[in-house]
């Protein structure tokens, strides 16, 4: 097995080396990385999958600067005890407009996937103000800044951004985020124009006051669509099975 | 750099390096290290032809057996329904009555309707249902909002209380006390006066003062006559000083008459399939108030 015996020229010869390591990166990475690109089959075919509402859109960046991501993941695996506990597994279409994704990888708390609707926005609101208040024994840290105002000044910027990274936010969505924003706050009507374009959005000010906008109001509309965009007694299981 | 050698001591070839006279032997890998590597070697070959593993261009290896980790986690769920078929589909069948009646359906349904109560409800109605003053109704007492039967209580977890659900509890509007003070209906000072006079109810009603007018011509359509309640469902009794969203005080009732709290709970059935809530639905009836 005399070429085994060879590395030793590879390994004496820092050149050689480097190169060598090069190569056995660029290939392991090639064939890593450049099927997800062409695969089709990674990002599941169902239905009801939007992108965010520019409200809830400004609640996930409040849930990342808040660094929720450090205590809950955003990711049911299949397994028995997860579906079990938390409702259907997670799919990749679920996050497919998420940049970043928050799958997370820690579990401090429960996990957040299909949180939404599981609680009313007065025991959301209540919670982040002081968990103790409604969970005597909770660990989870308050959020009672989180009343302030939200300052959505740049929220088209924010859509267009996203945009350019690939999420299908149409002219008129930019157009009319920042009232898009503001209706979903302060209307309760049925047909108001931003559930036709963003269809399951959570309407309301969850902390009571319509008049104001504040963190809590974002916070909360993202935290009530996560996980209810896809109707699941639509979707079969073998159009999912991978 | 010496000669490569052979070792008189070992029998083992030299490398070639040498310090101070000491010189470094080119000890083979044991045999049992290198059988190990070449067969997880081929193992991982085997792996990677049984199970779904290398990406095509736009599909991927699916296997000599199509096995996926979704598929394998719906034959064990089908294989965990089996296993707990022998009561779960017992409880599908009974109504929450009759579930009631058989002892040891009973007992499985308590086990699984508190685990799905710690998982579920516990948040806002306390471990046990004990409530939380001011916010969420006390399950294990004897005041029900939206009545203490097993199939009030069944009907009100499947479809909630006032949320988007159309069957849920005070879902058409019919439930929602009026705001007196935010929508001028009544003035500050007739807001006192009603405040004084619910109070009074807890202890001797104040009889002839003008609260009681107010009380009767603005209240007890709801809060039936004397505050007993039973007017229509979902208006507490005011003749206690249990509460459940308030304090028992003037102040308390002002806040409440002034601007009124309207609670709300997520519609079960949406989340929790038939044979959870039934089991949720004979854990709370057991909790002390059940009728
Ligand atoms: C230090 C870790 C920690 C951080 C940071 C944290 N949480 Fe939590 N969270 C918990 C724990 C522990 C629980 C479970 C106890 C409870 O309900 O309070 C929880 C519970 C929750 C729940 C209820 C979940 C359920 O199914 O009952 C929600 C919703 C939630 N957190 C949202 C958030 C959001 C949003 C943030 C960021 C603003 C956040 N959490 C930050 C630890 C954390
Ligand atoms: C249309 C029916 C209706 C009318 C009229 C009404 N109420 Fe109510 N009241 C309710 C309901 C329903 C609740 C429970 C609120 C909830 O679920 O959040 C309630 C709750 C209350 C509470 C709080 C009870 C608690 O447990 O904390 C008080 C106090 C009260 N009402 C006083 C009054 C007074 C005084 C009046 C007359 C001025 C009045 N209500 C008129 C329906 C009514
Ligand atoms: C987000 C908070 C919240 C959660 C979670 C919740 N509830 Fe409720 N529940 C409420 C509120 C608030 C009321 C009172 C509604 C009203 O004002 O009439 C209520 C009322 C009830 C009632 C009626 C009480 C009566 O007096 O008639 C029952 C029964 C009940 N809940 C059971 C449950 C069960 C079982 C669960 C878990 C599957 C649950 N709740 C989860 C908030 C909640």
């Amino acid at each position: 097995m005399s070429v085994f015996n060879q590395h030793k020229v590879l390994e004496t010869n820092v050149f050689f080396l480097a190169v060598g390591i090069l190569l056995f990166v660029i290939v392991g990475g090639l064939v890593e990385i450049v099927p997800l690109f062409s695969i089709s089959s990674t990002i599941e075919k169902v239905g009801g999958v939007r992108p965010y509402s520019p409200l809830e859109l400004m609640g996930r960046d409040i849930y990342i600067r808040e660094g929720c991501y450090l205590c809950h993941s955003q990711m049911i695996r299949p397994f028995k005890d997860e579906v079990e506990r938390y409702g259907h597994y997670s799919l990749a279409a679920e996050s497919k407009y998420d940049h970043p994704f928050q799958w997370g990888s820690k579990r401090t708390g429960p996990d957040l996937a299909r949180v939404g609707g599981k609680y009313t926005d007065d025991w959301l609101v209540r919670h982040f103000i002081n968990p103790r208040d409604v969970v005597p024994e909770s660990i989870m840290p308050g959020y009672p800044h989180l009343r302030k105002p939200l300052d959505y000044s740049d929220i088209a910027a924010k859509l267009e951004t996203l945009r350019a990274v690939g999420v299908p936010y149409t002219d008129d969505d930019i157009k009319n985020a920042k009232t898009d924003l503001e209706e979903q706050v302060r209307s309760d009507s049925s047909d108001a124009a931003i559930l036709k374009r963003y269809p399951k959005a959570h309407m309301g000010a969850a902390d009571g006051n319509p008049k104001a906008i504040s963190q809590m109001d974002a916070l909360v509309a993202y935290v009530q669509v996560l996980g209810t965009m896809v109707d699941f007694t639509a979707v079969k299981p073998e159009t999912i099975r991978r | 750099m010496a000669s490569i050698e052979k070792d008189s001591v070992s029998g083992q070839m030299t490398t070639g390096h040498e310090w101070d006279g000491i010189k470094e032997l080119n000890t083979p890998l044991p045999k049992w290290w290198i059988v190990i590597f070449w067969v997880s070697v081929i193992w991982a070959i085997g792996y990677w032809i049984v199970y779904p593993s290398w990406p095509t261009t736009s599909n991927y290896s699916h296997g000599l057996f199509g096995w996926s980790a979704r598929g394998q986690l719906e034959e064990d769920l089908k294989d965990q329904k089996l296993a707990r078929s022998q009561w779960l589909s017992k409880i599908e069948a009974a109504s929450v009555e009759d579930i009631a009646k058989d002892k040891s359906l009973l007992n499985y349904a308590m086990v699984g309707g508190k685990i799905a109560f710690g998982e579920n409800c516990a948040a806002c109605h306390g471990t046990g249902g004990i409530g939380r003053p001011g916010a969420y109704p006390s399950l294990a007492d004897d005041v029900w909002l939206w009545g203490g039967t097993l199939a009030d209580i069944q009907q009100t977890i499947t479809h909630g209380v006032r949320n988007s659900d159309p069957a849920s509890r005070g879902g058409d509007g019919s439930a929602t006390m009026p705001s007196f003070g935010a929508d001028g209906i009544l003035t500050p000072e007739q807001i006192s006066q009603v405040a004084e006079y619910v109070v009074s109810l807890q202890k001797t009603p104040a009889a002839g003062s003008p609260g009681e007018k107010i009380f009767n011509d603005n209240c007890v359509a709801c809060h039936g006559q004397g505050g007993v309640g039973g007017g229509i469902p979902g208006a507490p009794p005011l003749n206690t000083a249990i509460r459940t969203f308030t304090k028992p005080t003037v102040e308390g009732v002002i806040a409440q008459v002034t601007k009124p709290h309207h609670g709300s709970m997520p519609s079960w059935g949406r989340r929790l399939d038939a044979t959870t809530i039934k089991m949720l639905t004979v854990y709370v009836h057991s909790l002390g108030g059940g009728k």
